[in-house]
Formats: C-alpha cells, sequence, structure tokens
C-alpha cells in the first residue's frame, strides 16, 4: 500500500526515496548492513565481501554497458589494473583509503584509452576490441613480473585504520561496505543529473543526443571512465580481501561473469545491478550447499550432483532470461506494483 | 526583417547521387520559412547538413552572420539550432520528463563529481531546469499528463508533441521541425499547428519547417522554399509559390497541361 504519496515541491517529485515508508525501509537496510557480521558466521560474512566487491563491478559495466549502451568484454582486465595498482602503492606505504581510489583512477585512465575507437566502432564491434584489451591486459599482468609478480601473483599489505589491522574478513566487511555504499549512491545519482541523461541518450538513440548537444566522444569516453573506475576499486577491494592476486583472477570468464551479473539482473538499472550481483555470487553457493546437504544421507550422489550444479546454474541464467528478459529487476517491480495497490485491488 | 539563416550554393553527393544541387535560400528571423518537394527531392538532406550531419560537399551554412559549416554538431546545437526528425526519434528508455530534460543539456554545467553526490550546485542546476521545463515546455504544450510516462507507450501524435518539446526545451534560436505533423490527423494537426505558430509568434523562434500537408504550409509560413529533384525550383510567399508553374510540374509531373491552369485559377482566388 503505498500511501503519503502527495508530491507538493519539485524537489519531492526528484527525489530517489519519496515516501516515508521507503525511507523507514531504507533506514532499516542500513542498519542490517550494520549489523549483519555480528549475526552471521565467518564463511557468511566472507560471502558478503565478495559480493560487495561484485556489486560495485557489476554497477561499473552497467554503467557502461547497461546504461550507455558500450558493451565490454574488458571488465575483469580493468578490475585487474586496480588490484595490481592498490598493491604496488601499498607495498610502497601507502594506506589503504588512498590506494584504493588510486586504483580505480589508473583503471579509469587505461578506460579512457581503451574507450576512443568506441567513436567508431559499436556493439559487437566494440565488444571484440574491450576483448582485445581483455588479452593484451592479462598478458601484461603475467609478464610484467615487478610489478605484478608475474604468474606467482603479488600480495597485497593488509589495510590498516588508526592502528587497527583490517586482517579478517570481518573487518573488511566495512572497507567493502563503505565503498558498495558510497559507489551506488553515487551511480544511482548520476542518472538523476545531465551526464546520466547524457549517457541514457547516446544508448537509445545517438543521433538525436548529437543534436541536443551532447558531444558523443567525450560522454562516451566518459562512461568508459567511470566504468573502469569502479572496476578498478573493486579490483583493489579484492586485492585486500585475498591478501593475494595472480592473473588468474581477473581472466575473460570474470568478465563474462559479470556481463550476465548484469544482463541477469537488469540492464540499466541500479537495483538490477544488485540482484544480479547476488544471484550470480549466491546462487552457485547455494546450490552447492544443497548438494552437501543431500550428501549427508546419499554419499555417492554427490558424484552426480556436483557436475550438476554448473548445469542447474546455467538453466536458471537461461530461464530469467526467458522467462524475464528485463532482469531480475522487473520481477521486483512486479512484486512492488502488486503491493502498492494491495490491499484496494489485487 | 534581417535573415538568421543563410545556406549558399549548398551541393551534397552520395556517390554519384547527387543529394543537393547548388542549393540557396534564407530564413527571415521570427519567421516560419516551410521547405516542400516531392520525396526524396533533398529536404531532409538539407536539414542534415544545416544541422550538421552531412558534410556537404561545397557550399556554406551562415547562422546570425557566422558561417558554420565546419561546426561539429553538437556545437551548432549550443549556438543555438534546434531539431525534430521525421521518423520520432525519441529516447525509448526514458520518460517523457527526462526526454524534455536532455533538451537542456547544453545550458547546465555540472560535472561528473558533483553530478554523483548530487551536491549544492548539481542539484540547484537540476531544479532549476525542472522549474523551467514545467513552466515553458510542459505547460505549453499542455503534456503535463504524461510527463512521469515512459514513451515507449505514448501515441504517436504524442511522441511528435514531446519530441518538439525536447527541442523547445533547449531554447533554440531556429527550430527545425521534419514533417511536424506527417500521420497525424485533423485534429492533431491543428493543434500541431498553432503550437508552431505560437511558438513563433509569443517567442519570435525561427521555424524552419519541412511538411507535406500543404494546407498547414500554405496557412502558416511566411515563406516557402520548393525542392526537386536536389535543386530549388521556386520560393516566395504561398501565394506566389502555388502560382508557380514550375512548382505544379515539380507535384503532377510533366504533360499535364490542362490541369496546370485550373490549378493556378483556384490557387489565384
Amino acid at each position: 500500500m503505498r500511501i503519503r504519496d502527495f508530491h507538493q515541491s519539485y524537489a519531492h517529485d526528484e527525489a530517489i526515496w519519496q515516501t516515508p515508508t521507503s525511507r523507514l525501509w531504507l533506514a532499516a537496510l542500513f542498519i542490517a548492513l550494520l549489523l549483519f557480521p555480528f549475526t552471521a558466521n565467518g564463511y557468511i560474512v566472507g560471502l558478503a565481501c565478495v559480493l560487495g566487491i561484485h556489486v560495485i563491478g557489476a554497477a561499473g559495466l552497467n554503467i557502461m554497458t547497461g546504461y550507455t549502451g558500450l558493451i565490454s568484454l574488458g571488465h575483469a582486465a580493468f578490475m585487474g589494473v586496480g588490484c595490481y595498482t592498490a598493491a604496488w602503492l601499498g607495498q610502497r606505504g601507502l594506506p589503504f583509503y588512498l590506494t584504493i581510489p588510486l586504483g580505480g583512477l589508473v583503471a579509469a585512465l587505461l578506460g579512457l584509452v581503451v574507450g576512443i575507437p568506441s567513436l567508431r566502432i559499436k556493439g559487437l564491434y566494440l565488444a571484440v576490441a574491450t576483448l582485445a584489451m581483455q588479452f593484451i591486459l592479462v598478458f601484461v599482468f603475467r609478464e610484467w613480473e615487478s610489478v605484478t609478480g608475474g604468474v606467482r601473483g603479488v600480495n597485497v599489505p593488509n589495510a590498516e585504520l588508526f592502528g587497527i589491522e583490517l586482517n579478517n574478513d570481518f573487518r573488511m566487511y566495512y572497507v567493502i561496505a563503505f565503498f558498495a555504499v558510497l559507489l551506488l549512491v553515487g551511480a544511482r545519482n548520476l542518472f538523476r543529473t545531465r551526464i546520466g541523461r547524457a549517457f541514457i541518450a547516446i544508448r537509445d538513440k545517438d543521433i538525436s543526443a548529437e543534436v541536443l548537444g551532447i558531444n558523443l566522444f567525450r560522454y562516451k569516453l566518459l562512461a568508459f571512465a567511470i566504468g573502469s573506475f569502479y572496476a578498478g576499486v573493486a579490483g583493489a577491494l579484492l586485492g585486500y580481501f585475498y591478501r593475494a592476486m595472480t592473473p588468474e583472477y581477473f581472466t575473460l570468464t570474470l568478465s563474462i561473469f559479470y556481463l550476465a551479473a548484469v544482463i541477469v539482473g537488469g540492464l540499466g538499472t541500479m537495483l538490477g545491478t544488485i540482484l544480479g550481483a547476488v544471484f550470480m555470487t549466491l546462487v552457485p553457493e547455494l546450490l552447492r550447499a544443497v548438494v552437501s546437504f543431500i550428501a549427508q544421507w546419499a554419499p555417492r550422489a554427490v558424484e552426480v550432483l556436483s557436475p550438476m550444479q554448473e548445469i542447474v546454474f546455467g538453466l536458471l541464467i537461461v530461464g530469467f532470461l526467458v522467462f524475464e528478459p528485463h532482469g531480475l529487476v522487473e520481477i521486483w517491480r512486479r512484486v512492488r506494483r502488486f503491493f502498492h495497490l494491495w490491499p484496494f485491488r489485487a | 526583417m534581417t535573415d538568421i539563416l543563410q545556406v549558399d550554393n549548398l551541393s551534397l553527393s552520395f556517390g554519384g547521387i547527387r543529394a543537393l544541387n547548388d542549393v540557396s535560400f534564407t530564413a527571415s528571423k521570427g519567421e516560419i520559412t516551410a521547405i516542400i518537394g516531392p520525396n526524396g527531392a533533398g529536404k531532409t538532406s538539407l536539414f542534415n547538413s544545416i544541422s550538421g550531419f552531412y558534410k556537404p560537399d561545397s557550399g556554406r551554412v551562415v547562422f546570425e552572420g557566422a558561417d558554420i559549416s565546419r561546426v561539429a554538431a553538437h556545437r551548432r546545437a549550443e549556438i543555438g539550432l534546434a531539431r525534430t526528425f521525421q521518423n520520432v526519434a525519441l529516447f525509448r528508455g526514458m520518460t517523457v520528463l527526462d526526454n524534455i530534460k536532455l533538451g537542456g543539456h547544453g545550458r547546465l554545467k555540472s560535472n561528473a563529481l558533483s553530478a554523483m553526490w548530487y551536491l549544492g550546485s548539481a542539484r540547484r542546476e537540476e531544479m532549476q531546469l525542472r522549474s523551467e521545463i514545467e513552466r515553458d515546455v510542459i505547460d505549453f504544450l499542455e503534456i503535463d499528463h504524461i510527463r512521469n510516462q515512459p514513451i515507449s507507450g505514448l501515441a504517436y501524435g504524442l511522441q511528435k508533441r514531446v519530441e518538439l518539446a525536447r527541442a523547445l526545451a533547449m531554447q533554440p534560436k531556429i527550430l527545425m521541425l521534419d514533417e511536424p505533423v506527417a500521420g497525424m490527423n485533423r485534429e492533431e494537426t491543428e493543434d500541431m499547428a498553432r503550437f508552431i505558430l505560437d511558438i513563433q509568434e509569443e517567442r519570435g523562434i525561427t521555424v524552419l519547417l519541412i511538411e507535406h500537408d500543404m494546407g498547414m504550409v500554405m496557412d502558416i509560413s511566411s515563406k516557402v522554399v520548393v525542392l526537386n529533384f536536389g535543386e530549388v525550383i521556386g520560393s516566395g510567399t504561398p501565394h506566389d509559390v502555388r502560382a508557380n508553374p514550375e512548382v505544379i510540374r515539380a507535384y503532377l509531373g510533366g504533360g499535364h497541361d490542362k490541369v496546370v491552369p485550373t490549378l493556378t485559377e483556384e490557387a489565384a482566388t
């Protein structure tokens, strides 16, 4: 039931959280995020950390692909750039609250370079160009041993704040949650302003965007830079979370993982980003839990069920795409619409 | 009456096809100038050359006394050229309001950082844009009832109106309308004609109009330019153009000698 939704000013009409009810839920969510690590065991907190990182990474890709229409298959490589930058700077004594944004910044600069072809090539052609970047960067990660440690990988020093070592999942959780909330709010705000609108305009009809005075080249580059910044921050956080990293992590598979997350969640919505990242991160874990649960009674079934996990996960993705092409966010919206009218009309 | 826009000897070809051949005309400030001609005459190519999508082979476009032939399309928008498209070119993934807000893009200044935190300047600027648009565009074009609807669900006539709204939100000096009433019924056409007249009379915006609806063209424009096979075959007041034998031949084809005098007579009355 949606009530007290009467707008008396433009500012109110443009607010993200418009009703007292929705603001209440937001506050509840915030408190839940704060208290969550106290109620969960270590494994779950670790999972939440990974999820938070994936949300940031997926948000970056959604800004590029979902909102601006620039398909990227090189997102994982930009995460790698952020991770190695943070590791390198961290080894030289810089604190994590500087290395993480700087990791994002270096990734953003590289994103600017990779974005240059985007003025000329679109769609699948651009995807192939970013794919090339993915392979080139992973090659660099493997070969530039003095910085990246090559295939043996690199150690990331512990993050430290006010003399407290952030050396466990419980403490890292708050760092990751801080960045995730900050960057999601930032992304959501971006699409209330001229810049976000320009991105969507370029995606929907670039010719129209141009006659409205939007400099296509500048805004496409900006989308690449912002998207890559998010990837870089996610990569840097990943480094601090695992404390060691090898090039094997930032392969094409991870790029596809993010692409799948934004498509399953919903292209061009921030809520979809979160839902997609949750789906892609937690569903495999859930399936694993189910298998181990069954294994308690039928130990031999595991042989069959373990490979089944991947198949079921794949089928779930296909299923959601077939039945809800607009992503999980559309399911959420349907449910919400129902409750807006309930109980007056079911 | 001063000329706000002047097109000098514009020629444009695609491969071997000459889309525009030595086209020249002027548009007076604050007036409605119509460009008519049979299908494929080069009207939209002319619009595309003026708004900067096509680079003409020769000739120039002069706007307010300055040669803008080499100015990029998005810059031309900033200096005051707005246009709509023949087949509605709205952003389908956005609401009506956001589409219209995009018209104000060039006037806003906020950068990515202030936008992401919706800081003072970005917020103020957005709010000011909102109230400007509400007052000058949405109320004016009577589309307040659909402002929060997505484009995809709107009727065609309304979509055309939203596109006009978006162009108007740019606060342009010249408004270029490519077939604003194509596919509309009589009532919608009359509404649109009234809006175009209001825009010209109340706001003094120069209007450049491509249209096939001769009734409307003759009613509202002060000057008509006729194109055929990429060449200007006549221009002048609606009255002159209607009487021009060359124009009549272009519309009805050659060998209609019997029809021509009757049409001219009819036009003269």
